[in-house]
């Protein structure tokens, strides 16, 4: 077992951050009880936990934000046939988002202020809290485009159905969904309150499918941020696209003028992926081998190549007539050099779905990626890593979920999928 | 049957809405029917064949012939399904007179073989001037229609707990069986006031988890578990008549309570909160699973407060009203999904998806309906 001081890195600095930030936001909202939850100026630095961050831009807030500390992401089934429905319920639920993400009540009248005999237009959990960095991100899923909504030919060709992988062990009652919400915040009551309000305000036009809890983002989106660890215990993200790096988001992130269909123009393509981690028995690995299975160090995310934590891998490196980088190693197959280029942002959290039958942490990964067309990005990597990488005996992916981001909303009428719907 | 908490807010509501109550004058039987003598209503399982398809306004005499097989009910509705007066529990061969007043207006009569479904409709017509209600004329209209309806829903309470009850205590165990949900049927649509009354609810209606300590299991669902778990009710009867007692009781006391608009319109609400949380779930009914019986009846007693409280709705907010049509009739067709004969599927033949499917009508159509309540106290 590695202990804290070989390492080097202490969990608890991580932790004590956290804890600053929870208190610094106490602070702020106290003075604002009485009035609702506090406002603090949209915009304001993401950096600061408690503050809000802008609802509206050219593209949608919770993709290049810096990775939040807590998910609930939940996917909805339409049932309503009504389009106009569809429509009254993304007007209402932009607008209840852009409260939200203010820091304000889901509804105009709010949690407590209405009459006594009408049920709160606000479930109220949220009273008290600041907006914490709240951003409520939304997207369309294939099945949204099969006809029901006279969307069949609107379907952009980089929505295609995601192929089998080999090793999918995907439950249908987790996966897919005609429309998702990711909400991300630094506290999961504030992101908890947000789908919970949402998913009522759809009743009748949506249906929840399934929702995911998430902690501990296991990607840094901005350079800014140290890079986390997933639940294997390794860094993860390190070679992630980041918000500082506008060349890399245009290229291989927002959907350009020309790719199609043009109301995707300035959206992005989200893949989710449930990753059940076999905790038991990687935690019966040897650290030599889960380094090589890796194909960094455990303490501080080096390659194995050398050097430090960001410096490239030297896949050519050899030792003994092997490479240093095992062929099957997750950071060889996952690399752009061995996928065309593929470049993803990612932005997943790792889950704790409590323990199974048999007394396993039922616990995990939830990938997310959003990327420019998900056809030269997650396919390929996700072809490659199903078919060799030796990490898959200790992974089962048993959720999968695809959705068009569509662009941000821009204020005034502008309503998440506007130009789809509208 | 809910928590006792929920009970005692029940009760808090009925104590406000007591002063309203209070004001209402009784309103007694119509006065003197118009000249023509009772319309004959000849019922089949198949057919509803009212002789007469206007009438004057004021009062009316049907006089409603069973010929068919099966025991039917006979309704007025106006619209929304509002009920303005009906005759339950109307056996094979019988005949039953029915009077209701009705001012001017587009009206529907309705018979229902099996005593399911919407029933067999035709318009009626009746003329004459109408002149519209003042909202406060409205409001207690609401409170005389629903007075109606509780007063139908206890006679045919009572008439069928008392032949459950025979066939428990003559250990007729099929006959039993099928009587139980057709006697929770008319529980169910009126629970909310029997609710009002806490100590006979549970003695009435309680689940075996629900009884508290000391308090012995009785009622409905200890007898249904006779039936079902060991099939053997030959210790049953004093079971059977302690329900009937109990039942008594309540009937009396229901029919002596004038609930306000604000109780009817909680009640709508609190009926689908039974639904989500008791017969979609299949708690309700552990051991026959016929809760899809008693969903339907929730619904059928929500819509029937609802519609009590439809001329001060329609006065109020128009759009809900129309909300919650469609609503209504979205729940009512996911449910006939599953109706087989003049019953419905087991919740045990019910698949995750069928239940998730019909929670999804529930909950689009309570969260409209628990904005009723703050319209009716405008």
């Amino acid at each position: 077992m590695t202990g804290p001081a070989t390492s080097g890195f202490s969990r608890r600095r991580a932790l004590a951050v956290a804890g600053a930030g929870v208190g610094l936001a106490g602070v702020a909202a106290a003075g604002g009880a009485l009035a609702g939850r506090s406002v603090q100026g949209e915009g304001g630095p993401a950096a600061q936990p408690g503050g809000a961050v802008a609802f509206t831009g050219a593209h949608q807030a919770g993709i290049v934000t810096p990775a939040q500390d807590r998910l609930h992401f939940v996917a909805f089934d339409v049932i309503t046939k009504d389009r106009a429905r569809l429509v009254a319920m993304l007007q209402a639920w932009t607008a209840a988002a852009a409260r939200m993400t203010a820091g304000r009540d889901a509804g105009e009248i709010g949690a407590v202020n209405g009459v006594p005999e009408a049920p709160p237009d606000d479930t109220g959990e949220a009273l008290g809290l600041p907006p914490s960095g709240l951003t409520l991100t939304v997207g369309f899923g294939p099945s949204l485009f099969d006809g029901r909504f006279g969307l069949r030919d609107r379907r952009p060709a980089a929505l295609a159905d995601l192929p089998r992988f080999p090793g999918d062990a995907l439950d249908p009652a987790i996966s897919g969904g005609d429309l998702c919400v990711q909400a991300c915040a630094h506290d999961p009551q504030v992101a908890v309150h947000a789908v919970r309000n949402l998913a009522r305000i759809g009743m009748g036009v949506v249906s929840v499918r399934w929702s995911q809890l998430g902690f501990g983002r296991t990607s840094s989106t901005s350079v800014d941020q140290a890079t986390p660890r997933n639940l294997f215990g390794f860094k993860d993200g390190t070679a992630n696209l980041k918000a500082e790096e506008p060349d890399l988001l245009r290229d291989h992130l927002w959907v350009q003028p020309g790719d199609g269909p043009e109301w995707m123009t300035g959206g992005s393509y989200l893949v989710t992926r449930k990753i059940r981690m076999i905790i038991e028995t990687w935690d019966r690995t040897s650290l030599r081998e889960q380094e090589a299975i890796v194909g960094r160090t455990k303490g501080s995310g080096a390659p194995l190549s050398g050097g430090g934590e960001f410096d490239e891998p030297d896949f050519a490196l050899q030792s003994e007539g092997a490479p240093v980088i095992a062929e099957v190693a997750h950071v060889r197959l996952a690399h752009p050099s061995s996928n065309n280029g593929a470049r993803m942002l990612r932005r997943g959290y790792n889950f704790v779905d409590g323990s199974d039958g048999l007394g396993r942490l039922d616990a995990g990964l939830f990938f997310i990626a959003y990327q420019r067309d998900p056809r030269t990005a997650f396919v390929p990597v996700q072809q490659q890593l199903a078919r060799h990488d030796v990490m898959n005996e200790y992974l089962r992916h048993v959720s999968s979920g695809l959705f068009a981001v569509p662009p941000g909303v821009t204020g005034g009428d502008d309503f998440w999928g506007a130009a789809l719907l509208a | 049957m809910r928590t006792p908490k929920m009970i005692a807010l029940a009760a808090a509501g009925l104590l406000a809405g007591g002063g309203l109550a209070a004001c209402a004058d009784e309103s007694g039987p119509a006065g003197a029917p118009a000249a023509g003598g009772p319309i004959a209503v000849t019922a089949s399982d198949t057919a509803c064949e009212v002789a007469r398809d206007t009438v004057d306004a004021g009062t009316s005499v049907f006089s409603v012939t069973n010929g068919g097989t099966k025991v039917t009910e006979f309704y007025v509705y106006a619209p929304g399904d509002r009920v303005m007066a009906e005759v339950e529990n109307i056996a094979p061969g019988l005949t039953r007179e029915m009077r209701v007043e009705l001012k001017a207006g587009s009206y529907e009569t309705a018979c229902k073989p099996g005593m399911v479904g919407k029933g067999i409709r035709s318009a009626l017509t009746v003329s004459g001037s109408a002149a519209p209600l003042t909202e406060d004329a409205a409001l207690k209209e609401a409170t005389d229609s629903y007075s109606r309806y509780v007063k139908s829903q206890t006679a045919a309470l009572l008439d069928k707990t008392r032949e459950f009850v025979d066939a428990v205590k003559k250990g007729e165990v099929d006959k039993a069986k099928a009587l139980f949900p057709v006697a929770r049927t008319y529980w169910e649509r009126i629970e909310p006031v029997a609710e009002i009354f806490g100590d006979l609810d549970p003695k009435i209606d309680g689940r075996e988890e629900v009884v508290e300590e000391g308090m012995e299991f009785t009622g409905f669902h200890r007898i249904e578990k006779d039936l079902w778990v060991t099939g053997d009710v030959s210790k049953s009867g004093p079971m059977a008549d302690r329900l009937m007692a109990d039942v008594e009781e309540i009937v009396a006391k229901a029919n002596a309570e004038t609930l306000s608009p604000l109780n009817l319109a909680n009640g709508a609400k609190e009926l689908l909160d039974e639904v989500a949380t008791g017969k979609i779930t299949g708690e309700e009914d552990r051991y026959s699973h016929t809760d899809l019986w008693d969903f339907d009846a929730n619904v059928e007693g929500s819509k029937a407060a609802i519609a009590a409280l439809r001329p001060a709705l329609e006065q109020r907010d128009p759009a809900l009203v129309a909300t919650l049509d469609t609503e209504f009739a979205n729940v009512e067709a996911a449910l006939a999904e599953y109706q087989v004969g003049d019953g419905y599927k087991l919740h045990t033949e019910l698949t995750e998806a069928d239940k998730k499917g019909l929670s999804d009508a529930i909950n689009a159509l309570a969260e409209p309906i628990s904005k009723v309540a703050a319209v009716v106290a405008k």
